[in-house]
Protein backbone atom coordinates (compact mmCIF):
# COMPACT_ATOMS: atom_id res chain seq x y z
CA UNK A 1 0.00 0.00 0.00
CA UNK A 2 1.14 3.36 -0.53
CA UNK A 3 -0.35 4.83 1.84
CA UNK A 4 -0.44 3.73 5.20
CA UNK A 5 -1.43 6.06 8.11
CA UNK A 6 -4.79 8.27 7.96
CA UNK A 7 -1.99 10.74 8.40
CA UNK A 8 -0.99 10.55 5.25
CA UNK A 9 -4.60 11.84 4.55
CA UNK A 10 -5.33 14.26 7.17
CA UNK A 11 -1.97 15.67 7.05
CA UNK A 12 1.27 16.76 6.86
CA UNK A 13 1.05 20.36 8.52
CA UNK A 14 2.48 22.53 6.08
CA UNK A 15 3.13 25.93 4.69
CA UNK A 16 1.46 26.14 1.47
CA UNK A 17 0.20 26.22 -1.40
CA UNK A 18 1.08 22.84 -2.32
CA UNK A 19 1.37 19.41 -0.73
CA UNK A 20 2.72 17.46 -3.38
CA UNK A 21 4.80 20.30 -5.09
CA UNK A 22 5.77 22.25 -1.40
CA UNK A 23 5.44 19.39 1.44
CA UNK A 24 6.23 16.65 -0.61
CA UNK A 25 9.25 19.01 -2.31
CA UNK A 26 10.47 19.43 1.36
CA UNK A 27 10.60 15.63 2.52
CA UNK A 28 12.23 14.76 -0.52
CA UNK A 29 15.30 17.58 0.17
CA UNK A 30 15.00 16.22 3.92
CA UNK A 31 15.65 12.95 2.68
CA UNK A 32 18.17 13.34 0.50
CA UNK A 33 20.02 15.39 3.50
CA UNK A 34 19.77 12.58 5.85
CA UNK A 35 20.84 9.97 3.32
CA UNK A 36 23.69 12.20 2.52
CA UNK A 37 24.48 11.99 6.28
CA UNK A 38 24.67 15.95 6.71
CA UNK A 39 24.38 19.28 4.35
CA UNK A 40 25.62 19.22 0.98
CA UNK A 41 27.65 22.08 0.04
CA UNK A 42 26.34 21.92 -3.26
CA UNK A 43 23.21 21.16 -5.41
CA UNK A 44 21.85 20.76 -8.58
CA UNK A 45 17.93 19.59 -8.81
CA UNK A 46 17.18 18.44 -12.41
CA UNK A 47 13.09 18.90 -12.25
CA UNK A 48 10.40 16.88 -14.25
CA UNK A 49 7.26 16.79 -15.54
CA UNK A 50 4.51 19.29 -13.42
CA UNK A 51 7.64 19.99 -11.04
CA UNK A 52 9.52 21.29 -14.01
CA UNK A 53 6.56 22.86 -15.00
CA UNK A 54 4.99 25.14 -12.06
CA UNK A 55 7.64 24.80 -9.68
CA UNK A 56 8.03 28.37 -9.23
CA UNK A 57 4.67 29.39 -8.23
CA UNK A 58 4.70 26.22 -5.71
CA UNK A 59 7.63 27.01 -3.93
CA UNK A 60 9.09 23.75 -5.06
CA UNK A 61 12.42 25.34 -5.37
CA UNK A 62 12.13 27.03 -1.76
CA UNK A 63 10.44 23.54 -0.26
CA UNK A 64 13.58 21.56 -1.54
CA UNK A 65 16.25 23.68 -0.24
CA UNK A 66 14.47 23.99 2.43
CA UNK A 67 14.79 20.33 3.10
CA UNK A 68 18.14 20.61 2.42
CA UNK A 69 18.36 22.45 5.06
CA UNK A 70 16.27 20.02 7.49
CA UNK A 71 13.59 22.26 7.65
CA UNK A 72 9.91 19.94 7.97
CA UNK A 73 7.12 21.08 6.06
CA UNK A 74 5.34 22.92 8.70
CA UNK A 75 8.19 25.12 9.11
CA UNK A 76 7.80 28.65 7.97
CA UNK A 77 11.56 29.25 7.21
CA UNK A 78 10.66 27.89 4.44
CA UNK A 79 9.78 30.73 3.37
CA UNK A 80 13.86 32.14 3.26
CA UNK A 81 15.29 29.11 2.63
CA UNK A 82 17.01 30.59 -0.49
CA UNK A 83 18.39 33.39 1.79
CA UNK A 84 19.30 31.16 4.49
CA UNK A 85 20.49 28.43 2.26
CA UNK A 86 23.43 31.10 1.21
CA UNK A 87 24.06 31.88 5.03
CA UNK A 88 24.76 28.04 5.49
CA UNK A 89 27.02 28.11 2.32
CA UNK A 90 24.77 25.68 0.10
CA UNK A 91 24.99 26.73 -3.61
CA UNK A 92 22.41 25.18 -5.85
CA UNK A 93 20.97 25.26 -8.96
CA UNK A 94 17.65 24.61 -10.75
CA UNK A 95 17.20 22.54 -13.93
CA UNK A 96 13.81 22.32 -15.31
CA UNK A 97 13.38 18.79 -17.46
CA UNK A 98 11.74 18.46 -20.18
CA UNK A 99 12.33 14.56 -20.52
CA UNK A 100 9.18 12.41 -19.94
CA UNK A 101 9.63 10.60 -16.49
CA UNK A 102 7.22 7.75 -15.34
CA UNK A 103 5.61 9.54 -12.47
CA UNK A 104 4.69 13.21 -13.10
CA UNK A 105 6.54 14.83 -10.29
CA UNK A 106 9.51 13.31 -10.36
CA UNK A 107 12.55 15.24 -9.04
CA UNK A 108 16.68 14.73 -9.10
CA UNK A 109 19.15 15.93 -6.61
CA UNK A 110 22.36 15.56 -6.91
CA UNK A 111 24.50 16.69 -4.25
CA UNK A 112 28.00 16.88 -2.82
CA UNK A 113 30.52 18.51 -0.51
CA UNK A 114 34.20 18.93 -1.87
CA UNK A 115 34.88 14.86 -0.70
CA UNK A 116 31.87 12.71 -1.97
CA UNK A 117 28.71 13.01 -3.74
CA UNK A 118 24.98 11.37 -3.87
CA UNK A 119 22.49 11.16 -6.20
CA UNK A 120 18.66 10.56 -5.36
CA UNK A 121 15.58 10.59 -7.31
CA UNK A 122 12.40 11.21 -5.18
CA UNK A 123 9.11 11.19 -6.72
CA UNK A 124 5.91 13.31 -4.83
CA UNK A 125 3.21 10.96 -5.08
CA UNK A 126 0.34 13.39 -3.75
CA UNK A 127 -0.63 14.72 -0.31
CA UNK A 128 2.86 15.37 0.46
CA UNK A 129 3.80 11.69 0.78
CA UNK A 130 6.90 10.46 -1.23
CA UNK A 131 8.96 7.88 -2.70
CA UNK A 132 12.48 7.58 -3.06
CA UNK A 133 13.25 5.43 -6.60
CA UNK A 134 16.67 5.51 -7.16
CA UNK A 135 19.99 6.12 -5.04
CA UNK A 136 23.30 6.56 -6.72
CA UNK A 137 21.95 3.93 -10.09
CA UNK A 138 20.29 1.58 -7.77
CA UNK A 139 16.47 1.48 -7.90
CA UNK A 140 14.62 1.37 -4.39
CA UNK A 141 11.69 2.15 -3.02
CA UNK A 142 11.73 3.71 -0.22
CA UNK A 143 8.58 5.88 1.36
CA UNK A 144 10.49 8.07 3.66
CA UNK A 145 7.68 7.70 6.37
CA UNK A 146 9.07 4.87 8.35
CA UNK A 147 12.66 5.23 9.65
CA UNK A 148 14.99 3.10 7.43
CA UNK A 149 18.48 2.07 7.27
CA UNK A 150 20.48 2.04 4.15
CA UNK A 151 23.49 -0.47 3.81
CA UNK A 152 26.21 -0.32 0.80
CA UNK A 153 28.24 -3.24 0.94
CA UNK A 154 30.00 -5.64 -1.75
CA UNK A 155 27.41 -8.07 -3.20
CA UNK A 156 28.87 -11.33 -1.04
CA UNK A 157 27.38 -14.30 0.82
CA UNK A 158 26.69 -13.34 4.59
CA UNK A 159 26.38 -9.25 4.40
CA UNK A 160 22.71 -9.36 4.70
CA UNK A 161 22.70 -12.17 7.82
CA UNK A 162 25.51 -10.07 8.96
CA UNK A 163 23.40 -6.83 9.10
CA UNK A 164 20.09 -8.46 10.09
CA UNK A 165 22.01 -10.07 13.03
CA UNK A 166 23.47 -6.41 14.56
CA UNK A 167 19.69 -5.39 14.08
CA UNK A 168 19.03 -8.76 16.13
CA UNK A 169 21.12 -8.16 18.20
CA UNK A 170 19.54 -4.64 19.71
CA UNK A 171 15.82 -6.42 19.58
CA UNK A 172 15.10 -4.14 16.41
CA UNK A 173 12.32 -5.60 14.18
CA UNK A 174 12.63 -5.51 10.10
CA UNK A 175 9.41 -4.06 8.85
CA UNK A 176 10.15 -4.00 5.69
CA UNK A 177 13.53 -4.91 2.87
CA UNK A 178 14.85 -4.19 -0.13
CA UNK A 179 18.31 -5.61 -1.53
CA UNK A 180 19.36 -4.57 -5.19
CA UNK A 181 22.41 -4.52 -7.11
CA UNK A 182 23.65 -3.15 -10.02
CA UNK A 183 25.94 -6.61 -11.41
CA UNK A 184 26.24 -9.26 -9.87
CA UNK A 185 29.30 -9.69 -7.01
CA UNK A 186 30.01 -5.71 -7.46
CA UNK A 187 28.19 -3.20 -5.28
CA UNK A 188 24.77 -3.77 -3.54
CA UNK A 189 22.18 -1.61 -1.84
CA UNK A 190 20.05 -3.14 1.44
CA UNK A 191 17.20 -0.76 2.43
CA UNK A 192 15.86 -1.93 5.88
CA UNK A 193 12.62 -0.08 7.24
CA UNK A 194 12.60 -0.63 10.78
CA UNK A 195 9.95 0.32 13.19
CA UNK A 196 12.34 2.24 15.25
CA UNK A 197 14.70 5.28 14.54
CA UNK A 198 18.15 3.94 14.99
CA UNK A 199 20.93 4.90 17.42
CA UNK A 200 24.26 6.72 15.66
CA UNK A 201 26.52 3.71 17.44
CA UNK A 202 24.52 1.35 15.59
CA UNK A 203 25.45 2.35 12.65
CA UNK A 204 28.53 2.54 13.18
CA UNK A 205 28.94 -0.36 14.32
CA UNK A 206 27.60 -1.74 11.44
CA UNK A 207 29.43 -0.40 9.32
CA UNK A 208 32.30 -2.08 10.70
CA UNK A 209 31.38 -5.56 9.73
CA UNK A 210 33.05 -7.40 6.53
CA UNK A 211 31.97 -5.78 3.07
CA UNK A 212 30.12 -3.00 4.08
CA UNK A 213 30.93 0.22 2.42
CA UNK A 214 28.50 2.70 3.85
CA UNK A 215 25.63 2.72 6.46
CA UNK A 216 22.91 5.83 6.41
CA UNK A 217 19.50 5.86 7.94
CA UNK A 218 16.91 7.87 7.97
CA UNK A 219 14.68 9.14 10.82
CA UNK A 220 11.14 9.74 11.19
CA UNK B 1 0.95 -4.93 5.79
CA UNK B 2 -2.00 -6.23 7.48
CA UNK B 3 -4.97 -3.76 7.03
CA UNK B 4 -8.24 -3.83 8.26
CA UNK B 5 -10.03 -2.78 4.89
CA UNK B 6 -8.93 -2.36 1.68
CA UNK B 7 -12.22 -1.00 0.16
CA UNK B 8 -15.35 0.80 1.10
CA UNK B 9 -17.35 -2.15 0.73
CA UNK B 10 -14.99 -4.09 3.32
CA UNK B 11 -15.22 -0.52 5.49
CA UNK B 12 -18.73 -0.52 5.62
CA UNK B 13 -19.53 -3.91 5.97
CA UNK B 14 -17.07 -4.35 9.65
CA UNK B 15 -18.26 -0.76 10.65
CA UNK B 16 -22.05 -2.85 10.37
CA UNK B 17 -20.79 -6.19 11.51
CA UNK B 18 -18.69 -4.96 14.39
CA UNK B 19 -21.62 -1.98 15.53
CA UNK B 20 -18.84 0.79 15.27
CA UNK B 21 -18.01 3.95 13.42
CA UNK B 22 -16.23 4.06 10.23
CA UNK B 23 -14.13 6.79 12.46
CA UNK B 24 -13.66 4.05 15.58
CA UNK B 25 -12.51 1.60 12.44
CA UNK B 26 -9.76 3.76 11.04
CA UNK B 27 -8.45 4.64 14.58
CA UNK B 28 -8.10 0.64 15.20
CA UNK B 29 -6.50 0.78 12.02
CA UNK B 30 -4.31 3.38 12.96
CA UNK B 31 -3.49 1.47 16.06
CA UNK B 32 -2.60 -1.92 14.29
CA UNK B 33 -0.59 -0.08 11.81
CA UNK B 34 1.64 2.35 13.70
CA UNK B 35 1.12 0.19 17.12
CA UNK B 36 0.71 3.41 19.03
CA UNK B 37 -1.71 3.67 21.93
CA UNK B 38 -5.47 5.39 20.82
CA UNK B 39 -4.36 8.43 22.87
CA UNK B 40 -0.95 9.55 21.11
CA UNK B 41 -3.35 8.95 17.45
CA UNK B 42 -6.11 11.01 19.13
CA UNK B 43 -3.72 13.48 20.40
CA UNK B 44 -2.19 14.43 16.91
CA UNK B 45 -5.01 14.55 15.09
CA UNK B 46 -6.35 16.88 17.84
CA UNK B 47 -3.39 19.34 16.47
CA UNK B 48 -4.48 18.80 13.21
CA UNK B 49 -7.76 20.17 13.78
CA UNK B 50 -6.00 23.00 15.69
CA UNK B 51 -4.24 23.96 12.49
CA UNK B 52 -7.49 23.81 10.35
CA UNK B 53 -9.01 25.96 13.19
CA UNK B 54 -6.63 28.60 13.24
CA UNK B 55 -6.46 28.34 9.65
CA UNK B 56 -9.61 29.12 9.03
CA UNK B 57 -10.23 31.89 11.71
CA UNK B 58 -6.83 33.48 9.63
CA UNK B 59 -8.53 33.46 6.76
CA UNK B 60 -11.94 35.04 7.60
CA UNK B 61 -9.78 37.77 8.78
CA UNK B 62 -8.61 37.83 5.00
CA UNK B 63 -5.60 37.31 3.61
CA UNK B 64 -3.95 37.83 0.49
CA UNK B 65 -1.20 35.73 -1.71
CA UNK B 66 1.80 37.44 -2.91
CA UNK B 67 0.24 37.75 -6.45
CA UNK B 68 -2.80 38.92 -5.36
CA UNK B 69 -4.61 36.43 -7.15
CA UNK B 70 -6.70 35.24 -4.52
CA UNK B 71 -8.07 36.96 -1.30
CA UNK B 72 -10.35 38.57 0.67
CA UNK B 73 -13.34 36.41 -0.71
CA UNK B 74 -14.15 34.72 2.34
CA UNK B 75 -14.34 38.24 4.09
CA UNK B 76 -16.75 39.33 1.44
CA UNK B 77 -19.02 35.75 1.65
CA UNK B 78 -19.61 36.32 5.74
CA UNK B 79 -20.36 40.06 5.17
CA UNK B 80 -23.07 38.70 2.40
CA UNK B 81 -23.98 35.86 5.43
CA UNK B 82 -24.59 38.48 7.64
CA UNK B 83 -26.96 40.62 5.39
CA UNK B 84 -29.52 37.64 5.98
CA UNK B 85 -29.97 37.32 2.22
CA UNK B 86 -28.24 34.43 1.39
CA UNK B 87 -30.20 32.68 -1.29
CA UNK B 88 -27.88 28.96 -0.50
CA UNK B 89 -28.53 29.44 2.92
CA UNK B 90 -26.43 30.39 5.71
CA UNK B 91 -25.13 26.78 6.41
CA UNK B 92 -23.86 26.12 2.81
CA UNK B 93 -22.64 29.57 2.51
CA UNK B 94 -20.92 29.31 5.64
CA UNK B 95 -19.13 26.00 4.99
CA UNK B 96 -18.58 27.69 1.34
CA UNK B 97 -16.58 30.69 3.22
CA UNK B 98 -14.73 28.74 5.53
CA UNK B 99 -12.88 26.65 2.55
CA UNK B 100 -12.40 29.71 1.09
CA UNK B 101 -10.73 30.81 4.38
CA UNK B 102 -8.29 27.81 3.99
CA UNK B 103 -7.65 28.27 1.00
CA UNK B 104 -6.52 31.78 1.19
CA UNK B 105 -4.20 30.69 3.84
CA UNK B 106 -2.88 28.35 1.32
CA UNK B 107 -2.03 30.51 -1.19
CA UNK B 108 -0.49 33.09 0.71
CA UNK B 109 1.81 30.25 1.99
CA UNK B 110 0.24 30.25 4.98
CA UNK B 111 -0.11 26.81 8.03
CA UNK B 112 -2.72 24.52 6.76
CA UNK B 113 -3.27 20.94 7.18
CA UNK B 114 -3.36 18.96 3.90
CA UNK B 115 -6.38 17.32 3.62
CA UNK B 116 -5.91 14.95 1.56
CA UNK B 117 -3.64 17.75 -0.33
CA UNK B 118 -2.99 21.43 0.36
CA UNK B 119 -4.71 22.47 -3.08
CA UNK B 120 -8.26 20.69 -1.65
CA UNK B 121 -7.50 21.86 2.38
CA UNK B 122 -10.54 23.76 2.83
CA UNK B 123 -13.24 21.00 1.80
CA UNK B 124 -13.45 18.95 4.85
CA UNK B 125 -12.63 21.83 7.28
CA UNK B 126 -14.64 24.30 5.48
CA UNK B 127 -17.70 22.15 6.14
CA UNK B 128 -16.73 20.61 9.28
CA UNK B 129 -16.95 23.86 11.10
CA UNK B 130 -20.05 25.35 9.03
CA UNK B 131 -22.23 22.05 10.25
CA UNK B 132 -20.75 22.21 13.79
CA UNK B 133 -23.17 25.53 14.54
CA UNK B 134 -26.23 22.78 13.36
CA UNK B 135 -24.93 19.92 15.29
CA UNK B 136 -23.49 21.03 17.97
CA UNK B 137 -20.72 18.00 18.23
CA UNK B 138 -18.52 17.15 21.03
CA UNK B 139 -14.17 17.94 20.32
CA UNK B 140 -14.29 14.28 20.50
CA UNK B 141 -17.11 13.90 17.52
CA UNK B 142 -15.23 16.68 15.51
CA UNK B 143 -12.04 14.81 15.52
CA UNK B 144 -14.18 12.16 14.50
CA UNK B 145 -15.21 13.76 11.56
CA UNK B 146 -11.66 13.84 10.49
CA UNK B 147 -10.80 9.89 11.22
CA UNK B 148 -14.53 9.23 8.83
CA UNK B 149 -12.94 11.78 6.18
CA UNK B 150 -9.38 9.87 6.52
CA UNK B 151 -10.98 6.64 6.37
CA UNK B 152 -12.35 6.90 3.14
CA UNK B 153 -9.46 9.10 1.77
CA UNK B 154 -6.95 6.48 2.60
CA UNK B 155 -9.35 3.99 -0.06
CA UNK B 156 -9.05 6.34 -2.66
CA UNK B 157 -5.19 7.46 -1.58
CA UNK B 158 -4.22 3.42 -2.20
CA UNK B 159 -6.88 2.40 -4.88
CA UNK B 160 -7.21 5.39 -7.25
CA UNK B 161 -4.88 8.92 -6.38
CA UNK B 162 -5.07 11.86 -4.51
CA UNK B 163 -2.71 14.02 -7.00
CA UNK B 164 -3.86 16.58 -9.48
CA UNK B 165 -0.79 15.76 -11.02
CA UNK B 166 -1.56 12.25 -11.47
CA UNK B 167 -5.11 12.20 -11.69
CA UNK B 168 -6.99 15.99 -12.20
CA UNK B 169 -8.53 17.77 -9.54
CA UNK B 170 -11.18 14.94 -9.20
CA UNK B 171 -8.53 12.83 -7.11
CA UNK B 172 -8.07 16.26 -5.21
CA UNK B 173 -11.42 18.23 -4.62
CA UNK B 174 -13.44 15.73 -5.88
CA UNK B 175 -11.97 13.18 -3.00
CA UNK B 176 -11.44 15.94 -0.34
CA UNK B 177 -15.62 16.40 -1.01
CA UNK B 178 -16.43 13.65 -1.38
CA UNK B 179 -14.27 12.73 2.05
CA UNK B 180 -16.30 15.43 3.91
CA UNK B 181 -19.63 13.89 2.38
CA UNK B 182 -19.21 11.14 4.45
CA UNK B 183 -18.03 12.60 7.73
CA UNK B 184 -20.60 14.84 7.39
CA UNK B 185 -23.31 12.20 7.73
CA UNK B 186 -21.66 9.94 10.43
CA UNK B 187 -21.81 13.69 12.26
CA UNK B 188 -25.48 13.69 12.10
CA UNK B 189 -26.31 10.62 12.79
CA UNK B 190 -26.35 8.59 9.92
CA UNK B 191 -25.21 4.78 9.26
CA UNK B 192 -21.74 3.62 7.95
CA UNK B 193 -23.85 2.74 4.19
CA UNK B 194 -25.16 6.43 4.36
CA UNK B 195 -21.80 7.75 4.60
CA UNK B 196 -20.78 5.30 1.59
CA UNK B 197 -23.74 6.67 -0.77
CA UNK B 198 -22.65 10.13 0.46
CA UNK B 199 -19.03 9.72 -0.81
CA UNK B 200 -20.33 8.32 -3.56
CA UNK B 201 -22.97 10.98 -5.13
CA UNK B 202 -20.39 13.57 -4.50
CA UNK B 203 -17.78 11.89 -6.03
CA UNK B 204 -20.07 11.09 -8.99
CA UNK B 205 -19.95 14.92 -9.38
CA UNK B 206 -16.59 15.47 -9.72
CA UNK B 207 -15.90 13.07 -11.82
CA UNK B 208 -13.78 14.41 -15.11
CA UNK B 209 -12.94 17.77 -13.03
CA UNK B 210 -9.51 18.35 -14.34
CA UNK B 211 -6.37 20.32 -12.39
CA UNK B 212 -5.72 23.20 -14.78
CA UNK B 213 -4.07 25.74 -12.82
CA UNK B 214 -3.41 29.56 -13.94
CA UNK B 215 0.37 30.24 -14.30
CA UNK B 216 0.84 26.71 -12.32
CA UNK B 217 -0.14 28.36 -8.86
CA UNK B 218 -2.86 26.73 -5.95
CA UNK B 219 -5.08 29.98 -6.36
CA UNK B 220 -6.93 30.08 -9.52
CA UNK B 221 -9.06 28.42 -10.09
CA UNK B 222 -8.93 25.97 -6.54
CA UNK B 223 -9.39 28.25 -4.20
CA UNK B 224 -13.30 28.43 -5.95
CA UNK B 225 -12.78 24.80 -6.43
CA UNK B 226 -12.83 24.21 -2.69
CA UNK B 227 -15.26 26.28 -2.30
CA UNK B 228 -18.23 24.44 -4.81
CA UNK B 229 -16.38 21.22 -3.26
CA UNK B 230 -17.88 21.93 0.10
CA UNK B 231 -21.23 22.80 -1.13
CA UNK B 232 -21.07 19.77 -3.32
CA UNK B 233 -20.03 17.80 -0.29
CA UNK B 234 -23.27 18.69 1.95
CA UNK B 235 -25.55 18.42 -0.34
CA UNK B 236 -24.40 15.16 -0.80
CA UNK B 237 -24.31 14.68 2.89
CA UNK B 238 -28.02 15.77 2.62
CA UNK B 239 -29.20 13.48 -0.40
CA UNK B 240 -27.77 10.55 1.68
CA UNK B 241 -29.27 11.38 4.92
CA UNK B 242 -32.50 11.68 3.21
CA UNK B 243 -32.50 7.76 1.91
CA UNK B 244 -30.56 8.47 -1.35
CA UNK B 245 -28.42 5.79 -2.39
CA UNK B 246 -25.32 5.40 -5.50
CA UNK B 247 -26.63 3.22 -8.08
CA UNK B 248 -23.11 2.49 -8.55
CA UNK B 249 -21.25 1.22 -5.50
CA UNK B 250 -18.40 3.62 -3.96
CA UNK B 251 -15.41 0.98 -4.83
CA UNK B 252 -16.36 1.27 -8.27
CA UNK B 253 -16.74 5.09 -8.45
CA UNK B 254 -13.53 5.13 -7.05
CA UNK B 255 -12.23 3.07 -9.67
CA UNK B 256 -14.13 5.33 -12.64
CA UNK B 257 -12.02 8.08 -11.37
CA UNK B 258 -8.73 6.57 -11.48
CA UNK B 259 -9.74 5.40 -15.13
CA UNK B 260 -10.75 8.95 -15.98
CA UNK B 261 -7.28 10.01 -14.08
CA UNK B 262 -5.38 7.81 -16.19
CA UNK B 263 -6.95 8.77 -19.55
CA UNK B 264 -6.67 12.30 -18.71
CA UNK B 265 -4.35 14.91 -20.91
CA UNK B 266 -1.40 16.16 -19.16
CA UNK B 267 -1.97 19.72 -19.93
CA UNK B 268 -4.66 18.88 -17.70
CA UNK B 269 -3.26 17.46 -14.88
CA UNK B 270 -1.55 20.25 -12.93
CA UNK B 271 1.07 21.40 -15.85
CA UNK B 272 -0.55 24.40 -15.82
CA UNK B 273 -0.87 24.24 -19.75
CA UNK B 274 -4.28 23.58 -20.87
CA UNK B 275 -7.86 24.54 -19.62
CA UNK B 276 -8.11 27.50 -17.41
CA UNK B 277 -4.65 28.07 -17.39
CA UNK B 278 -4.58 28.47 -21.39
CA UNK B 279 -7.23 30.70 -21.44
CA UNK B 280 -5.88 34.44 -23.21
CA UNK B 281 -6.73 35.48 -19.30
CA UNK B 282 -5.28 32.84 -17.41
CA UNK B 283 -1.95 32.89 -20.02
CA UNK B 284 -1.61 36.64 -19.66
CA UNK B 285 -1.88 36.86 -15.83
CA UNK B 286 1.22 34.02 -15.91
CA UNK B 287 3.12 36.13 -18.30
CA UNK B 288 2.45 39.23 -15.52
CA UNK B 289 3.65 37.33 -12.94
CA UNK B 290 6.74 35.52 -14.26
CA UNK B 291 7.15 37.67 -16.78
CA UNK B 292 8.57 36.08 -20.04
CA UNK B 293 10.53 33.45 -18.66
CA UNK B 294 7.84 30.83 -18.20
CA UNK B 295 6.19 31.44 -21.46
CA UNK B 296 9.47 30.64 -23.09
CA UNK B 297 9.74 27.37 -20.63
CA UNK B 298 7.05 26.16 -22.92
Amino acid sequence: MKYTSVFDIIGPVMIGPSSSHTAGAARIGRVARDLFGGQPKWAKIHLYGSFAETYKGHGTDVAIIGGLLDYDTFDERIKTAFADAEKANLTYEFIPETAHTEHPNTARLVIGDDETEMSMVGISIGGGSIEIIELNGFPLRLSGGMPAILVVHDDRAGCIAAVANCLAGYNINIGHMEVSRKERGNMALMVIEVDQNIDKSILDEMSTLPNITKVTRIKN
Amino acid sequence: MEVLFHNVRELVALAESENKQISEIMIEQEMLITERTREEIMTQMTRNLTVMEEAVERGLKGVHSVTGLTGGDAVLLQKYIATGKSLAGDLLLDAVSKAVATNEVNAAMGTICATPTAGSAGVVPGTLFAVKNKLNPTKEQMIRYLFTSGAFGFVVANNASISGAAGGCQAEVGSAAAMAAAAIVEMAGGTPQQSAHAFSISLKNMLGLVCDPVAGLVEVPCVKRNAMGAANAIVAADMALAGVTSRIPTDEVIDAMYRIGRTMPSALRETGQGGLAATPTGRALEAKIFGGAVLQSE
